[in-house]
């Protein structure tokens, strides 16, 4: 008999299990366990876990308030598109705004500070790649998603959309700044 | 064939009441009885998978080419175009295709069965076409379709993109209700004794599946094909990708469980082996059901408003049971061909069963190249991206296309690959074209994929994102200068493409030949190279492996994967934590 014939003894549920089978099942069910506590450890013990906070919105409230923080904490503005460079509070809610073919506005945050980031998009879906750091996430309509970052490298950062909205997708490239904090020690 | 430990062989010999024999043809080579009407509708599906290979592998090409720096073949709107019909046409209707072969395969020639309402099968069979027609008549001809193989809402398709899909689905469905009434055919008309082989298991298996998946595909394509005719005002943007995912992941699941379910015909076809344990195979095919409606969570790592526990738990199929299903397959596929090698006599030291194994047979070299490259290239990659937090640093980077090329390509299609060839010339009664060229095949396909998987995957460790014309930014205001290593492996990604598609090309040309213009085989003649190996007798099992271990070379194997497994995972842990605090 083969695996392309029925197994011979009617019963065969009953049939003793070889050694080595019985070795390996074990092996990867301890595994199964480690890889299933992984996640849980990390929200305990790792510094990078996405916040499940997130509201409902629409585009004209959520552009609402991405503009009051630009109107508040501007201080220039950066090229053709004259875009804003949002230099907020540490701590501060600040609003990213995901749209056809751009990341509005541009911010300038400190090392080692923690900020409300909330990202939202006013039309299709979008992705938030963040690099070098190489954070990612999915941009939605109608979602509010807000997590806390905290950036550990000065520099030029730049946000490239990562998923596809269309004939310019590619031009959808944003920036962040972060700088040595005027208090760091 | 006078054998009678063949389910079609007995059947035939007990001339069933029902049936007339006019039906039916007994294999000379195989003695597997086969009913005409399937044959006539595996020769089909075939077929249509085949073409559609060809079609989606070609766009493949245009993919890779546009994607190295320094060729950039294609503009951004083609690309687009030509990267959603690659997507389409290999990932839906090649596999598809091939699996509703694969189903009446395991259904109706291995029970030896006559197939379930023949002329319904023919409507499906016409449904699945006319859909697929259409769907790619929206993306390459209208040309209004360029949203992906996913269709995120609120980006538009044409109608016909949305009802294509639509009409395709109905008719994979119609022959998952075929499948199951073979069975009870089979049952009712006693053609086999006991238990449903092993294969067919796994085809059952594969087909519930399959149910699920076409009925989550309808709960969300309706709406939206609704919305795209104005009937529906919105569709949300989440729930889509929740309930598209059902759908989209566990297609996903249907192609394993058929690919190892073909490993496990395979290693029956070519060395005689049987399963080591029937109840652990069973039941690790069992897994892949248990915990099937929540592997959408794999895809939602990232997106706004879920809950981390919602998150944990569904994308670990509550605890990575799946993973497990597939570990277990991983030890007991070649722990039955190391046992039957061994029962055969190739009984001394770790691997001498692995040397003595027919690597000029492509039916044999295909299958274990899928099999290594489905566990290492996408198993432990798949593991590893769909930890919660890991997925922060890769969702919707290349790492996403790598990882899938490692399962659906080197896994899936190359298994596929590896039956064709003894599937086609059972069917056709022709005897293989090429075989040189063949017994090639599955390493030059094999390795090309496996570049491809591995580069992508590189890139993607590094940022580059998937679906995106141009990783330079020509004419953007802002830019990023990727690292040169990522930009290496975009120029590596080009030139695997150019040889996985030879490899592809090898397969259409030996297969199509073979079809077309193969020495044809009488009925009652043979066809030596397609027979079934002879099983070893139960006798010539006892005493075999090395110090009370019966497979120590597949183990040992094992082992050497887990390793590797393991150290991957973990340093994965260690890249994420070196980027930005996230809470």
């Amino acid at each position: 008999m083969t695996s392309l014939s029925p197994p011979p003894r009617k019963i065969w549920w009953n049939e003793t299990i070889d050694r080595s089978e019985l070795i390996w099942i074990t092996v990867v069910v301890i595994w199964g366990i480690v890889l299933t506590l992984m996640m849980p450890f990390w929200h305990l013990y790792g510094d990078q876990n996405l916040s499940s906070e997130a509201y409902r919105s629409t585009p004209s409230n959520y552009m609402a308030k991405a503009q009051a923080v630009v109107e508040q904490y501007s201080v220039r503005t950066e090229g053709k598109m004259n875009t804003p460079v949002v230099k907020p509070p540490v701590g501060e809610d600040i609003y990213l705004v995901a749209r056809l073919w751009s990341w509005w506005p541009i911010f300038e945050l400190e090392v080692g500070k923690s900020y409300r980031l909330h990202i939202m998009s006013m039309d299709w879906q979008h992705g938030f790649s963040l690099q070098p750091a190489n954070i990612n996430v999915q941009v939605l309509p109608g979602y509010d998603m807000v997590m806390t970052v905290t950036p550990n490298r000065t520099g030029e950062h730049s946000i490239v959309c990562n998923e596809y909205c269309g004939i310019l997708h590619h031009t959808m490239v944003g920036k962040i700044y972060v700088v040595e904090g005027e208090t760091s020690s | 064939m006078s054998d009678v430990t063949y389910p079609g062989a007995s059947a035939a010999g007990s001339s069933t009441a029902v049936a007339s024999k006019a039906l039916y043809r007994i294999c000379a080579d195989t003695g597997l009885k086969i009913d005409r009407q399937a044959e006539l509708q595996m020769k089909a599906h075939a077929v249509a998978a085949v073409v559609f290979l060809l079609v989606g592998g070609i766009m493949g090409i245009g993919v890779g080419l546009t994607r190295w720096p320094d060729v950039h073949l294609l503009d951004a709107s083609m690309f687009y175009q030509v990267l959603t019909a690659h997507g389409i046409n290999v990932l839906i209707y090649w596999i598809i295709f091939f699996e509703m072969a694969a189903l009446i395969f395991t259904s109706s020639v291995v029970l030896g069965a006559r197939w379930a309402t023949p002329r319904l099968g023919w409507a499906a069979f016409a449904l699945m076409i006319s859909g697929a027609l259409l769907n790619n008549y929206a993306v390459l001809v209208q040309g209004n379709s360029s949203v992906m193989m996913t269709s995120y809402v609120p980006m538009p398709a044409g109608t016909f993109f949305y009802l294509g899909l639509i009409l395709f689905a109905v008719g994979a469905l119609i022959i998952c209700f075929q499948f199951l009434g073979t069975l009870i055919i089979a049952k009712s008309e006693r053609t086999y004794e006991g238990s449903v082989p092993l294969v067919t298991f796994g085809g059952l298996t594969a087909c519930i599946i399959a149910i699920f998946t076409i009925a989550s595909g309808a709960i969300i394509l309706v709406p939206t094909l609704l919305w795209n005719l104005g009937l529906v005002s919105n569709i949300d943007a989440g729930v889509y990708r929740l309930i598209w995912w059902a759908f989209g992941h566990s297609s996903q699941q249907i192609n394993v469980t058929v690919h190892v379910t073909i490993w496990y015909a395979i290693a029956a076809i070519v060395f005689g082996a049987k399963p080591l344990s029937e109840k652990v195979s069973r039941f690790a095919f069992l897994l892949y059901i248990a915990v099937l409606q929540i592997a959408s969570a794999h895809h939602l790592l990232v997106d706004p408003g879920l809950s981390s526990e919602w998150r944990i738990f569904n994308t670990s199929y509550a605890m990575y049971l799946a993973v497990m299903a597939s570990m277990v397959h991983g030890l007991t596929v070649p722990g039955s061909i190391e046992a039957a090698q061994r029962a055969h006599g190739f009984n001394s030291g770790f691997f001498q069963w692995l040397r003595k194994a027919p690597w000029g047979n492509p039916v044999f070299s295909g299958m274990f190249i899928s099999l290594v490259g489905f566990g290492v290239l996408g198993g432990i990659t798949g593991v590893v991206m769909g930890a919660e937090q890991i997925n922060l640093i890769v969702h919707n980077t290349l790492y996403v296309p790598g990882h899938f090329h490692g399962t659906v390509v080197v896994g899936s299609t190359l298994a596929f690959m590896a039956f064709s060839y003894w599937l086609v010339p059972l069917l056709f009664r022709r005897e293989l074209v090429m075989k040189k060229v063949a017994a090639w095949q599955p390493y030059v396909f094999g390795l090309g994929m496996t570049g491809v998987s591995l580069f992508l995957m590189g890139a993607g460790t590094l940022g580059v994102p998937r679906r995106h014309w141009d990783i330079l930014f020509s004419g953007a205001e802002n830019g990023y200068e990727w690292s040169a290593a990522a930009l290496t492996m975009m120029s590596l990604n080009g030139m695997s493409v150019l040889l996985a598609a030879l490899g592809g090309g090898m397969f259409i040309a030996v297969i199509v030949g073979t079809v077309l213009a193969g020495r044809k085989v009488g009925e009652d003649q043979k066809m030596p190279e397609i027979a079934l190996a002879e099983p070893p007798s139960e006798k010539s099992y006892s005493g075999i492996g090395v110090g009370g271990v019966i497979i120590p070379g597949t183990l040992s194997m094992l082992f050497v994967f887990f390793a590797v497994f393991a150290l991957y995972y973990f340093i994965n842990w260690k890249y994420l934590a070196e980027t930005w605090g996230l809470s």
